[in-house]
C-alpha cells in the first residue's frame, strides 16, 4: 500500500457490537414465533410476525455489510497514457444544465473525450456541443423500430461508436471535479477491477433535507461495506467503468441470448408447425410438404444443438433447408403458372409472345422463394419461428448490448453481471461531482419509484442468490439491497398492528410481558446504537423514515414490476425531471395513503383512549400501541414538510 | 480510416485480413469495413485471423456485428485460422459455442 497507508476495517468492538445485534434479535424473533404468537387472531399476528422477521432479516443483512466495513487509504496514482471517454446522458433536461455539465467535463484535467450523448436529439444542444468544442452524439440508424432501452441503450450505443479504454458516465445533472479522473483511474491498475463508483452528492438540498434525497447511510458505510466484500455496485452515474469488461458482457450477453433464444424456439417448433398444418387443411399439397421439410430440418438442427455443434453453424443449415423447402413451393407453383400460360398462349397463339421469360424468370423465382414473400413465409407463426432460429439477434439494435437491458435501472444488474464474470469493483468514498436532486415532492416520488421498479425487476429476473460466478457474500450483498425494497408490506403491520388493537382490542401477541419487552427492547436499542456508531454523526433519521413512509410506493413498484416481469405489462416508466415541476399548492394527493394513514393511527388512539376509560382494556395495552402510535407518526408525518417543501431558494436557512 | 486488406476468392467470397492487434481502437474501423462489404453486395465473408496478434472484445463485437449483417443479406461470416491467443478470448466469452473457427480462409465456405 503507499505512504497513506493501509485501508481500515472495523475493529474488534464494532464486529462485538454487530454479532451482539444480531443475537439479540434472533432472541426476540424466534421467541416471537416460538410462544408469543396469538394464534386466535392469526390475520394480524402472523403479518405482524412476518414484518418484525423481516426486519430482523433486514437489520442482519445491515450487520453483514457492515462487518467488512472497508474505509480505502488514498487512491494509487492515476498512470499516464490511459484513454478515456466522458458520457453525459441526457434526455429531455434544459440546455443550459446539461451545458453546464459537459463546461466541467470538458474541463477535467486528465486528458479525455467528451460525449454528450442525446436521447432527445435536440438541435440546440448539438450546437452548444460544438461551441464548446465537446462531442456530441445520438442513436446509430439501426435503432430505428427497435427497443430503445432508455439510458442503458443511449450509453450501449455510445460504446459501439467510441473507443476509449476506460468511460466515465455522468447524468445531465452531476457536474465533475477536475480531479474525478486523476483520484479514481489508478484504481485500475488492477488488471481485474472493472468499475470505480463515487458518490452521488446533491447541491440543492437545505440542510434539513425535506425529501431525503441524500444518501449518507448509502454513499458512505453501505457502499464502503459491500466494497469490503468485493461488491460496491454501480449506481448508473459518477463511475468509471473499463470498456473491456463491458464489452466482455456485451459478448457473453450476446451469446446467452441467442443459445436461449434459437433453444426456445426449436423446442417450440414442433407446436407451431402442428398449428398451420392443421389450419392449412389438404388442399395445399406443396405447402403441406415445405412444412414437413421444416420438421426435418427442425429435428436435424436440434440434434445439432444437442451436439454441442457452434450455433452460427447449426442455424446457417437450418435456414438454407427452409429456403430450398420454400423454393419448392415456389418451384411446384411456378410449374403450375407456366402450365397455365402455355395453354393461354396457344389458345390465342400471340407469335413473339415469351411469358415464361418475362413472368417468371431466375430472379422472380428467387425473389419469390425469399423467406418474407414465399408461401411458408405467409404463415406469420412459422415466419417467427423460422426467423428466431438464427444468430442475429433480431429483435434488438445491436446484437451486443454492453449494459444490462432487464431492468429500468441498468446499473446495479451491470455491476452484478461484472461481478459475476469475476470483475472487481472499488467505492471511492470522496466526492468528485456534485448533482441536483428533485425539488418537489412529485419528482422525488416518480424517483423512488423508479429506483424500487428496477431493483425489483432485477431481483425477479437474475436473482443474486441463484447466479453463477458470485460469491456467497456478493449474492447477499445485492440481496441485501432488494430486500430493503420489500419495506412497504412490512409498513402495513406496523401500521395496522396498533390501529387494530387500539378499536378492537385484538392483541396480535400473547401478552405485553417482561419477556416481550425485555426481547424486544435491547435489540431495538443495540440496532439504533449500531447506526449511530456507523453514521458517526451523519443524519440517517431522514433515511429510516423514508425507508417506512414511502409504503405505497414501494408496494407499487412491486406490484408493477411482478406485472411488467411475468404478465409483460408496462411499467408505466418515467424519466425523473430534473426540473421542478410547478404547481398552485401542496400536492396532497400524492401522499393520500400516507395521510390516511396519519389520521387512522390518531382515530384509533382516541377510540383506545375511550375504550380504556370504558375499562375495556388495560393500561399497559393502551399504553404500549399509544406508544407505538406516536413511532408511526413520526415515521410518516415526515411527508407533511416534503409536501409543503418548494425547493431550496424558498427555504429561510436553504 | 484505412481499411484491412481484402481478396475474393473463386466462388465470390471476399476474405478479410485483419493485421495486429484487434482491440477497441481497431474495431470500429472492422465493423465498418464488414458492414460496407456487405451493403455493397458480398455477403459472404470470411475474416481470415491468421495475422490477429491480440482480438479483445470490442474486436469480438464487431464480428458479431458482421456476422449479423452478413445473415440479414442472405449469407454469413466465418472465422478462420485464429491464433491461440485469438482462441483463448473466444473460448474465454463462450463465442465458440456460436461460431465454428475453419482452419483456411479459402476452405471455411467449402460446400456452401
Amino acid at each position: 500500500m503507499s505512504a497513506a497507508g493501509a485501508d481500515r476495517y472495523p475493529s474488534p468492538g464494532l464486529r462485538i457490537l454487530i454479532a451482539a445485534t444480531v443475537l439479540l434479535g434472533l432472541n426476540y424473533v424466534v421467541w416471537r414465533w416460538l410462544f408469543s404468537v396469538n394464534w386466535s387472531a392469526w390475520w394480524i399476528a402472523v403479518p405482524l410476525v412476518v414484518a418484525e422477521t423481516y426486519s430482523l432479516i433486514d437489520s442482519m443483512l445491515f450487520g453483514l455489510t457492515m462487518w467488512r466495513w472497508r474505509r480505502r487509504a488514498a487512491p494509487p496514482a492515476a498512470p499516464d497514457g490511459l484513454t478515456v471517454d466522458v458520457f453525459i446522458t441526457t434526455y429531455n433536461e434544459p440546455v443550459d444544465l446539461v451545458t453546464r455539465t459537459a463546461e466541467a467535463a470538458a474541463r477535467i484535467r486528465y486528458p479525455h473525450e467528451t460525449w454528450i450523448l442525446d436521447d432527445g436529439e435536440r438541435p440546440e444542444l448539438q450546437s452548444a456541443a460544438a461551441e464548446l468544442g465537446v462531442r456530441y452524439m445520438t442513436r446509430a440508424a439501426s435503432w430505428t423500430n427497435k427497443p430503445r432501452h432508455a439510458k442503458a441503450g443511449n450509453l450501449n450505443n455510445a460504446l459501439l461508436h467510441t473507443h476509449g479504454e476506460f468511460i466515465l458516465v455522468l447524468d445531465a445533472d452531476q457536474v465533475p471535479d477536475p480531479e474525478i479522473l486523476h483520484r479514481t483511474l489508478g484504481y485500475f491498475q488492477d488488471e481485474r477491477t472493472a468499475l470505480v463508483q463515487t458518490p452521488q452528492y446533491f447541491v440543492n438540498v437545505p440542510e434539513s433535507d425535506p425529501l431525503g434525497s441524500q444518501a449518507p447511510l448509502f454513499y458512505g458505510p453501505i457502499q464502503q461495506g459491500k466494497d469490503g466484500w468485493n461488491a460496491a455496485f454501480f449506481c448508473g452515474s459518477n463511475a468509471i467503468l473499463r470498456r473491456e469488461a463491458l464489452m466482455q458482457l456485451g459478448i457473453t450477453g450476446y451469446v446467452r441470448a441467442v443459445e436461449e433464444g434459437v433453444v426456445r424456439a426449436l423446442r417450440t417448433a414442433g407446436k407451431v408447425l402442428d398449428r398451420a398444418r392443421s389450419e392449412l387443411g389438404a388442399n395445399q399439397p406443396e405447402v403441406l410438404a415445405a412444412l414437413d421439410s421444416v420438421r426435418v430440418a427442425v429435428r436435424t438442427a436440434r440434434a445439432a444443438v444437442r451436439q454441442g455443434q457452434p450455433l452460427a453453424e447449426v442455424t446457417y443449415r437450418f435456414q438454407q433447408s427452409v429456403d430450398e423447402a420454400a423454393r419448392a413451393v415456389v418451384d411446384a407453383d411456378a410449374g403450375s403458372i407456366r402450365a397455365d400460360l402455355e395453354a393461354i398462349a396457344a389458345l390465342t397463339a400471340t407469335p413473339g409472345s415469351d411469358a415464361d421469360g418475362v413472368l417468371l424468370d431466375e430472379t422472380t423465382l428467387s425473389r419469390l422463394a425469399d423467406r418474407e414473400w414465399s408461401p411458408l413465409g405467409a404463415l406469420e407463426s412459422i415466419r417467427t419461428m423460422i426467423r428466431a432460429v438464427d444468430v442475429s439477434r433480431d429483435d434488438e439494435a445491436e446484437p451486443t448490448l454492453a449494459l444490462a437491458t432487464i431492468s429500468v435501472t441498468e446499473d446495479m444488474a451491470t455491476s452484478m453481471r461484472l461481478h459475476g464474470m469475476g470483475w472487481k469493483s472499488v467505492y471511492h468514498h470522496e466526492v468528485l461531482a456534485h448533482g441536483l436532486a428533485p425539488e418537489d415532492v412529485g419528482t422525488m416520488l416518480t424517483q423512488r419509484l423508479r429506483w424500487a421498479q428496477g431493483t425489483i425487476q432485477v431481483m425477479l429476473r437474475e436473482n443474486p442468490l441463484v447466479q453463477r460466478g458470485l460469491t456467497i457474500a456478493q449474492r447477499l450483498m445485492y440481496w441485501a439491497t432488494m430486500w430493503s425494497y420489500l419495506a412497504g408490506f412490512a409498513a402495513l403491520a406496523y401500521i395496522a398492528a396498533p390501529v387494530i388493537y387500539l378499536i378492537f382490542g385484538v392483541l396480535p401477541v400473547q401478552a405485553y410481558s417482561w419477556d416481550f419487552f425485555g426481547r424486544l427492547v435491547p435489540f431495538l436499542l443495540l440496532n439504533q446504537v449500531l447506526f449511530v456508531v456507523v453514521s458517526r454523526g451523519t443524519p440517517t433519521w431522514r433515511g429510516q423514515q423514508y425507508s417506512l413512509a414511502l409504503f405505497p410506493v414501494w408496494i407499487q413498484a412491486c406490484w408493477t414490476a411482478f406485472r411488467n416481469v411475468y404478465l409483460h405489462k408496462p411499467l408505466d416508466f418515467a424519466v425523473t425531471p430534473k426540473t421542478r415541476q410547478r404547481r398552485a399548492g401542496p400536492p396532497w394527493g400524492k401522499v393520500r395513503y400516507q395521510i390516511a394513514a396519519m389520521v387512522l393511527l390518531v382515530l384509533a388512539s382516541a377510540v383506545g383512549v375511550v375504550r380504556l376509560y370504558l375499562g375495556a382494556s388495560s393500561v399497559l395495552g393502551v399504553g404500549v400501541n399509544l406508544f407505538w402510535v406516536l413511532f408511526d407518526l413520526a415515521i410518516l408525518s415526515v411527508v407533511i414538510p416534503a409536501v409543503r417543501y418548494r425547493g431550496p431558494d424558498t427555504e429561510g436557512n436553504g | 480510416m484505412t481499411h484491412f486488406a481484402t481478396r475474393t476468392t473463386g466462388s465470390d467470397v471476399v476474405v478479410v485480413r485483419p493485421e495486429g492487434r484487434l482491440n477497441m481502437v481497431a474495431a470500429p474501423r472492422l465493423r465498418e469495413q464488414l458492414r460496407d462489404l456487405v451493403d455493397s453486395g458480398s455477403a459472404r465473408v470470411v475474416v481470415d485471423l491468421a495475422a490477429t496478434e491480440f482480438i479483445d472484445s470490442s474486436g469480438l463485437g464487431a464480428l458479431v456485428s458482421g456476422l449479423k449483417a452478413a445473415r440479414q443479406a442472405g449469407g454469413d461470416l466465418r472465422l478462420a485460422s485464429p491464433t491461440a491467443q485469438v482462441r483463448s478470448v473466444l473460448s474465454l466469452t463462450s463465442l465458440d459455442r456460436v461460431l465454428r473457427t475453419y482452419d483456411s480462409a479459402d476452405a471455411a465456405f467449402d460446400g456452401d
